[in-house]
């Protein structure tokens, strides 16, 4: 059993900037464990660009923005290994680890899940028709193109407006394939504004809000599907229905955090996030347990990753410290227009940065943080968007001496 | 008897489980069998598409051969997954009926059981189907510890695997196109991967056996595809139950009604539905079974919810009764009596499976007595599947990793299938290199994320070891390429007239 101070699972966007951010409040004895052969994580195949906006305030692609935090790790001299599958996780906090020098034990006092997220497939979404060869989540797409090489399909329909499927229609446009529609089955895009700009409207792709595929047709390789446009209620409208020829169904239709080893674990997982239930320092329900980046809820932008990350080492300090006491259990409670809340439960004074969904769309709403009948906080929002995570920070002032907390949208 | 260029024995044509069962029993005598699969692996048609259940037989009517075969195919079935290392558990099974009047079914169902020598066969209360089951409701129900599970196309594959072993060829992506009795009363079969002659021809081809049997004697059977959907369960709700769970069977209806199995690997099926359908190919899951099956899962169970299902499927039973008149008829496994050495099996549906080696040991018998077989004194019952790491104890595990360094490397991160065991499957013994192969040999892509990690890392491994081309690498053999090749610098036309219009649009600057 060798013994760590911080065990950090998964070496992605996430896992690096807590490395980083570990080593510079002088935690010692990290170590890194990602699955794949090189860390990085998902950035890698991310080869767009737009990341690292906020946090460097300049345009990266993800390799580079990736290779950022890399540089730091080996500055730094941060541990990782690299192709080690963590197989358990224990609530005592030990780690079994399974890679081709044989399978090792480990134990922290500290472990950061950072395992990042997993696309949605076919099987889970209940799509109907035939199980041909050419029907990939958007994700494993971008993988076979951007790292391995490979073309996938030459004429293409894309379901789901996610930002992966958004991104991987304009590539395939770029790589000689025909993106011959992206079709939403929500009546608004699930992906952010600028990658329906950038993506779909500056290559001509149509998108076709309120539509869906209801039919998949091929035996061999996919032949086509149907799709059909739905009505208010979600049914199909009558007459609606047109076959389309294509090679290859793309799918982008949701993201899960990868919380398979938090489960085994027993951390208490949120419903709705698909991530671990937190507090205000990002503590799952076992203590000592920390989560950050999409293994604690999805985000759409790295830069949101990264400072989660580098925010929720404070807590870890104060962990190991022996600072980190219970003060009081509040629980973040969700009003109206808003689907999940981040962190769902308050048991100390600090300053907190929450982070929301919306329901729905919407213009000029306010954001209302209430201790019963006492107004909190209050922020206006000139627009708001599922697509889009909202970030709040409270100060410790304006959440000392709650009773309760409400958060809603009006 | 002897074989010479493409001449065999016996040909048999259909790699399903039946057929394998039969190529197995038959690698027993001195006979040169070849067995002829149209897909690129065997055991693709109905017998990858079932339940995986080790039938009791209380099911069937007395004195049929379904009853026979099936009552004596779960009495030997231990022995058998145990020479071909196939998995094997005796979980039992609960018929359940939720109502007063379903009652008599059960007893019904009882004393046809015990009229077919079925053993252990008890009508329990509520309270004790509680305690078998504290997850499913029902007021009464009938217990058969005999029932069993197994895995349906490891089977398949063990069967074919020991058949090629103990010397039976096997030619894969062979279709059959018609068949000729010569004048020295040999079979001559045209295929499209070429001509092959036998003294004796056994149609084993399930779906498509009335094909076969058409070819040499015109409009005899005829063979109706009733297709069934399942839903596959994530391996975390594998808690919900212990037994398999049936509903009191409906007369007429074209399957035993929506059960619920656990799996040998850990998954729970909800299915099979039951509709007759045209097309023999038809595999495509619908909204509306897919909504259905759900619903009545939660007849047994409300704690199953449609958010556990990772995956769904279809299979289809080849039935020889009609639509208009539903039910079952028995098998037929019978020389033609217009043919001689023409083997027909007809209408092998539910429990083909449990019934397969029993049924292959019918037809060797038919061999048996017009030839009198020469036992093979090489016969070698056993044969070793591939060793699953996830199933080993830490000991082993640690010893494995230390033996070979590709057993350290995880390639599916849901069902935790390593490199090694990849690269067995991929080096399959039948050649059988798509990526359904692969996903039957090791369960890898099998589990929630259903390839999505894994999914790049088999198709490197692929490339490697076989050097193929983008365009070779396949899901399920012929047109199921998953690749288009490279990528190129090929120009789409939406792209040339953008850069056209970005052109146009310095010139105006």
């Amino acid at each position: 059993m060798q013994e760590k101070e911080v065990i950090i699972i998964g070496g992605g966007a996430a896992g690096l900037a807590a490395a980083v951010a570990c080593e510079q409040k002088g935690i010692k004895n990290v170590l890194i464990i990602e699955r794949g052969n090189y860390l990085g994580g998902i950035l890698n195949q991310c080869i767009h660009d737009g990341f690292g906006l906020e946090k460097f305030n300049t345009s990266l692609t993800g390799p580079e923005y990736a290779q950022r935090y890399i540089d730091k790790v080996a500055n730094k001299k941060i541990p990782f290994l690299l192709n080690s599958m963590v197989v358990n996780l224990t609530p005592q906090k030990e780690v079994v680890v399974v890679n081709s020098q044989g399978l090792q034990h480990y134990r922290a006092k500290v472990i950061i899940l950072a395992m990042g997220c997993r696309e949605q497939t076919r099987g889970a979404i209940g799509l109907p028709g035939t199980r041909p060869a050419g029907i990939y989540t958007a994700g494993v797409a971008q993988e076979l193109i951007n790292l391995k090489n490979y073309m996938v399909g030459e004429k293409i329909v894309v379901l789901g407006s996610g930002d992966v499927g958004l991104i991987m229609a304009r590539r395939l446009t770029l790589e000689g394939a025909e993106v011959i529609m992206v079709a939403e089955k929500l009546p608004y895009s699930s992906g952010l504004p600028r990658n329906i700009n950038q993506c779909l409207y500056d290559f001509d792709i149509p998108l076709l809000l309120s539509h869906t595929v209801v039919d998949i047709q091929g035996n061999g390789r996919l032949s086509g599907v149907t799709i059909a446009q739905l009505g208010k209620r979600g049914g199909i409208i009558p007459g609606s229905k047109r076959k389309i020829t294509c090679d290859t169904l793309l799918l982008s239709v949701g993201l899960i955090p990868e919380n398979e080893l938090s489960r085994e674990a027993g951390i208490v997982l949120d419903s709705i996030t698909g991530g671990p239930q937190v507090d205000e320092r990002g503590q799952a329900s076992i203590p000592g347990i920390f989560s950050c980046g999409n293994v604690l809820q999805v985000h759409d932008i790295v830069d949101n990753v990264s400072l989660e990350a580098e925010y929720i080492v404070e807590g870890v300090i104060e962990y190991l410290e022996g600072k980190l006491t219970k003060e009081r259990e509040i629980k973040v409670e969700l009003g109206n227009g808003l689907r999940y809340v981040v962190p769902q439960k308050l048991v100390s004074i600090k300053d907190t940065i929450f982070s929301f969904r919306v329901n729905q769309p919407g213009r000029k709403k306010i954001l209302l943080f209430e201790d019963g009948r006492r107004l909190i906080k209050k922020k206006s929002l000139q627009r708001v968007n599922p697509a889009e995570m909202i970030r709040i920070k409270l100060s410790s002032r304006e959440l000392e001496g709650i009773k309760t907390l409400k958060v809603k949208l009006v | 008897m002897k074989a010479k260029g493409n001449y065999f024995d016996a040909v048999i044509i259909g790699g399903g489980v039946v057929g394998c069962a039969i190529a197995r029993e038959l690698s027993k005598y001195k006979v040169n069998v070849a067995v002829l699969e149209k897909e690129d692996d065997v055991g693709w048609g109905i017998s990858c598409r079932n339940s995986g259940v080790i039938h009791a037989g209380f099911n069937y009517k007395p004195g049929t051969l379904r009853a026979k075969l099936c009552v004596e195919g779960n009495r030997s079935f231990a022995k058998l997954c145990q020479e071909i290392d196939v998995p094997f558990k005796k979980i039992g099974k609960v018929v359940v009926a939720q109502k007063k009047e379903e009652i008599g079914g059960l007893k019904k169902l009882k004393s046809q059981g015990e009229k077919n020598r079925v053993e252990g066969l008890q009508i329990i209360n509520s309270i004790e189907l509680k305690k078998l089951e504290p997850n499913v409701k029902g007021i009464a129900a009938l217990y058969s510890p005999k029932t069993a599970i197994t895995s349906p196309y490891l089977l398949t594959i063990a069967l074919a695997e020991n058949a090629l072993r103990n010397g039976v060829s096997f030619f894969l992506n062979t279709e059959v196109k018609n068949i000729a009795k010569l004048r020295n009363s040999n079979f001559k079969i045209n295929t499209n991967k070429g001509k092959f002659t036998s003294s004796y021809v056994i149609n084993s081809a399930g779906l498509y056996s009335d094909k076969v049997a058409h070819m040499v004697e015109k409009n005899k059977y005829r063979i109706h595809p009733c297709r069934g959907e399942y839903h596959i369960l994530d391996k975390n709700v594998s808690w919900l139950i212990n037994h398999l769970i049936y509903p009191v069977p409906q007369t007429g209806a074209g399957g035993l009604g929506v059960h619920l199995t656990p799996t040998i690997d850990g998954n729970i099926l909800i299915g099979p539905s039951d509709k007759y359908i045209k097309r023999k190919d038809n595999l495509s899951i619908t909204s509306s079974v897919m909504k259905m099956l759900s619903a009545e899962a939660r007849e047994f169970s409300p704690l199953i919810s449609p958010g556990y299902v990772i995956r769904s499927y279809s299979g289809i039973r080849a039935k020889q009764a009609p639509s208009s008149e539903g039910g079952y008829w028995d098998f037929v496994i019978e020389e033609s009596d217009k043919i001689s050495n023409f083997i027909n099996l007809i209408g092998i549906e539910s429990p083909g499976l449990t019934a397969a080696q029993p049924i292959a040991k019918r037809v060797v018998e038919i061999i048996n007595i017009k030839e009198r077989l020469n036992s093979n004194p090489n016969f070698n019952p056993f044969r070793k599947g591939i060793l699953r790491f996830e199933e080993q104890d830490e000991k082993t595990k640690k010893a494995l990793i230390k033996q070979n360094s590709d057993y350290g490397e995880i390639v599916c991160r849901c069902e935790k299938v390593t490199k090694k065991e990849i690269l067995e499957a991929i080096n399959n013994p039948l050649r059988a290199r798509s990526l359904i192969s692969i996903k039957y040999r090791t369960r890898a892509m099998m589990g929630r994320c259903q390839g999505g990690y894994c999914l790049p890392r088999i198709i490197e491994i692929l490339r490697e070891n076989f050097n193929l081309a983008p365009r070779e690498i396949t899901l399920k053999g012929n047109n199921s390429y998953l690749l288009v090749g490279y990528r190129s610098n090929k120009e789409s036309e939406s792209c040339k007239k953008k850069k056209l219009l970005s052109l146009a649009e310095g010139l105006l600057v």
